[in-house]
């Protein structure tokens, strides 16, 4: 019940937390047609860099950004297999097999040769969708940080291959305490002895959130964990784990719970049923609020340089940017583990609510 | 919330799904287990190394108090032996002493003894030679005595005259 009231109460502080940014991303939408200010090109500016791209952009040389295409794979009457730089030629319309389409705001959706497109009273377009399986720009993060992972892993765990006793060597040295940690802080504690069945889905989320943060504050600028699809994926896998590792007693607990009078019961049961959602949901809100929330605020502190140039000079701006950038940077690093910790310390502990055993007479 | 609807993807959920799946069971089976695997094993092997050390000390401390132990009971045997042999000496010689004693009054005795019955024999012999002597002798003088008839008549009468007066 403790736990429950947690994850409200979290849930709504997060719900609170996001509100303003939502807000503000849809008012700069409605401006669209007025000249824009400086204010609102970086607002736009950090409003592409938080959205999934199919081009994958290093910087911005005036209004083009300077980067290089990646491939879009649709399936739309069959599988299409085509570079975005298609996107940049000509009217910005891909032309495949006979169908058009137009890249609108990191979306790809059906046009004709015109690229014309139709759009309801809150500026979306209602063009069909083709089921779109491109290798985006966070999908290559995605795994440029997957190799990573192999590249640091398979090397700890040849280590161990000349026998437990040996030492591991160069990176596996970072990694060591780093798997150690997630097994003794957050596995065993939360979990008990059946941890090490769940153990190889805690080491993937951990390093996987934690190397996909850290990729996050690098100039390349991926932003992979502050993406809804990403933590939702994350979210559903301890949900569908916990659910499917779950015992008699947890289930118990949710509809018909123990020691507590039986009208209680028929209330507690769709409160524990709710937060049985809740729990993944705020998992999810979570690492995709604070990553967000992090990168938006460095490219904030970052277009310092432009915002305040008149004010500050040159050189100040710059000197105050880079003296906050570099402040907000430490502690996103912090935040970069802390969100890897929280995300895989919650879900084992979901994980151990699901398969504790419960004695019979404790209640 | 209808910015993050906006923001999902199916195409980058789908990616996340596929490469999740990789890390977890690919890279489990390559990594996570066999190091998962590794370090339990060498936990194992440190605590059993450090629980046969500390047996070890144990089993050193129960040697070191056993054969003090044993010095010490074979020195009390040592002392008890030394002991006994002391006492069973002195009582070999108090009954040395005790039966010497005994044989040299036996002997003694018996000297005594033999003495004094040479002694009584020689004695005995000397009586006999005296009472021999002293009848010889008598003899002798009785029959110096009475080689002359007168005399004897005139000692007879004497005897008699005796004899009357009783």
């Amino acid at each position: 019940m403790v736990n429950l009231r947690r994850a409200l109460l979290i849930l709504a502080v997060l719900l609170f937390a996001v509100n303003p940014f939502t807000t503000r991303a849809e008012e700069a939408h409605g401006h669209g047609d007025a000249p824009k200010t400086e204010a609102e090109k970086v607002n736009e500016h950090i409003q592409h860099h938080l959205q999934d791209d199919h081009y994958f952009t290093l910087f911005k040389k005036g209004e083009e950004y300077v980067g290089f295409p990646l491939p879009v794979i649709l399936i739309d009457n069959g599988l299409k297999v085509f570079s975005s730089g298609k996107f940049h030629e000509g009217n910005g319309v891909a032309e495949v097999d006979g169908q058009y389409y137009v890249n609108y705001h990191g979306k790809i959706y059906k046009t004709d040769a015109n690229g014309s497109l139709t759009f309801d009273e809150h500026h979306h377009p209602t063009n069909a969708k083709p089921w779109d399986f491109s290798i985006t720009k966070n999908v290559v993060g995605l795994m440029v940080a997957t190799l990573l992972l192999f590249w640091g892993f398979t090397s700890l765990a040849k280590t161990y291959k000349k026998g437990s006793n040996n030492l591991p060597k160069g990176v596996g040295r970072v990694l060591e305490p780093l798997v150690l940690y997630v097994r003794d802080e957050m596995a065993i504690p939360n979990i008990g002895h059946r941890y090490k069945e769940f153990m190889p889905y805690l080491l993937s989320v951990f390093f996987l959130i934690f190397t996909l943060n850290l990729l996050g504050l690098t100039p390349i600028g991926f932003n992979v964990t502050g993406n809804i699809s990403v933590t939702l994926c994350l979210a559903l896998f301890t949900f569908i784990i916990t659910n499917i590792k779950a015992n008699k007693d947890y289930w118990k607990h949710i509809f018909w719970m123990p020691g507590v009078p039986v009208p209680f019961k028929f209330v507690l049961a769709p409160i524990e049923v709710l937060g049985m959602f809740t729990k993944p949901f705020s998992l999810m809100l979570r690492l995709f609020a604070n990553i967000t929330a992090g990168h938006s605020v460095v490219m904030g502190l970052i277009a310092i340089v432009y915002l305040f140039q008149r004010e500050l000079t040159i050189p100040g701006s710059i000197g105050v940017s880079m003296l906050l950038t570099l402040v907000l940077f430490f502690l996103e690093l912090l935040v970069a583990f802390l969100q890897a910790f929280i995300f895989t310390m919650l879900s084992s502990l979901f994980i151990g609510m699901a398969v504790e055993e419960h004695s019979h007479d404790h209640h | 919330m209808e910015a993050l609807l906006n923001q999902f993807s199916y195409g980058l959920f789908f990616w996340q799904l596929i490469i999740l799946l990789i890390v977890i069971f690919i890279l489990g089976k390559f990594a996570w287990k066999p190091i998962v695997n590794a370090l339990e094993e060498r936990e194992k092997g440190i605590s059993d190394a450090l629980a046969s050390a500390e047996k070890a000390k144990l089993e050193m401390a129960r040697l070191t108090n056993e054969n003090e132990q044993l010095l010490k009971e074979a020195r009390e045997e040592r002392d008890a032996i030394l002991k006994e042999a002391k006492v069973l000496k002195d009582k070999i010689v108090a009954e040395a002493k005790e039966t010497a004693q005994a044989e040299g009054a036996k002997l003694i005795e018996a000297a005594k003894r033999e003495i004094e019955d040479q002694k009584l024999k020689a004695l005995a012999e000397v009586k006999n030679q005296v009472s021999t002597l002293s009848l010889e002798i008598a003899r002798k003088v009785l029959t110096k005595e009475f080689e002359d008839q007168a005399k004897q008549e005139a000692y007879v009468a004497d005897l008699l005259k005796d004899v009357k007066l009783n």
